[in-house]
């Protein structure tokens, strides 16, 4: 059962740093749509919040293991071709799509919006098949 | 002010993606492998963020947000052929690696190389993805 804990609680932060994003800023905290518009904004004025999220989202990860002395996890298996077509693949499919697991999944669904649900239930399910042609079909990874 | 409340909010996610394990790669794969040796855990993680989502967001929206005018909100509601395509695309590379967006920046303060490449990839594909769009319209 504790397994079940920490993703709860983490799940628990995430939906509640997206209700402060909302409620404070107005915006939908979808990560790879503020990543993405950071970068093309630049530093311009507009952009300084995104830039301070981002900051954020680093910060808290190493907070979390100092404070609380929980080792890092370990290194991705996959390797360095599994990082640059898969990294390649998230981030067109990211923008084409409009939004990744948090813009669509946490924030849309949150939101009732059909268009995130759909999205949301197709990355999921290229996900599950990736995995399974990958481990069960050709024993890889 | 603004800038304060954001960092706030990234500091609280990443803490979040850290803690629920979404930044161990091992751990989403295995949530990923429904088919092979399925480890449930990460249900948990966005089961308890969508709760709080659709109840909290409720709340929000009948307001006005703090520290902005408006809400900036898509207002989109197609589900058109890029919307789809991507996706699927999106989770082709998340099976492939184990990292979608988010855990992927919150896992660049791991200092593994391999992340890092993964990272430059992304923003690449981004890049890469406007220019598709152009030529697409």
């Amino acid at each position: 059962m504790t397994s079940y804990l920490t993703p709860l609680l983490g799940g628990l932060a995430i939906g509640l740093a997206a209700t402060g994003l909302l409620y404070l800023l107005g915006r939908i905290a979808g990560i790879s749509g503020i990543l993405w518009a950071a970068i093309a904004g630049g530093l311009s004025h507009d952009s300084g919040w995104r830039w301070c999220f981002l900051a954020g989202l680093l910060l808290g990860p190493l907070l979390y293991h100092l404070v609380t002395a929980t080792p890092y996890p370990a290194a991705p298996a996959a390797g360095l071709p599994f990082a640059v077509v898969g990294g390649l693949l998230v981030g067109v499919g990211t923008r084409l799509g409009s939004g990744c697991t948090s813009g669509h999944g946490v924030c849309g669904i949150g939101r009732l919006s059909v268009r995130s649900l759909a999205a949301t239930v197709t990355f999921m399910a290229t996900g599950i098949a990736t995995v399974y042609l990958l481990r069960q079909l050709w024993g890889l990874a | 002010m603004r800038n304060l409340a954001a960092l706030a909010c990234g500091l609280l996610f990443g803490v979040g993606l850290a803690l629920s394990g979404m930044t161990d790669t091992a751990k989403v794969l295995g949530f990923l492998d429904l088919f092979g040796h399925w480890d449930p855990d990460l249900l948990f993680v966005m089961g308890a963020a969508v709760c709080v989502t659709l109840v909290s967001f409720r709340f929000v929206l009948r307001g006005k947000p703090l520290l902005a005018q408006a809400f900036d909100l898509p207002t989109r509601k197609d589900i058109d052929v890029h919307l789809l395509t991507g996706a699927a695309l999106f989770g082709v590379g998340w099976g492939l690696f184990g990292y979608c967006p988010g855990p992927a920046l919150s896992a660049l303060v791991y200092l593994e190389p391999k992340t890092g490449v993964f990272v430059v990839s992304m923003l690449a594909g981004m890049a890469l993805a406007g220019a598709l769009g152009r030529r697409l319209a």
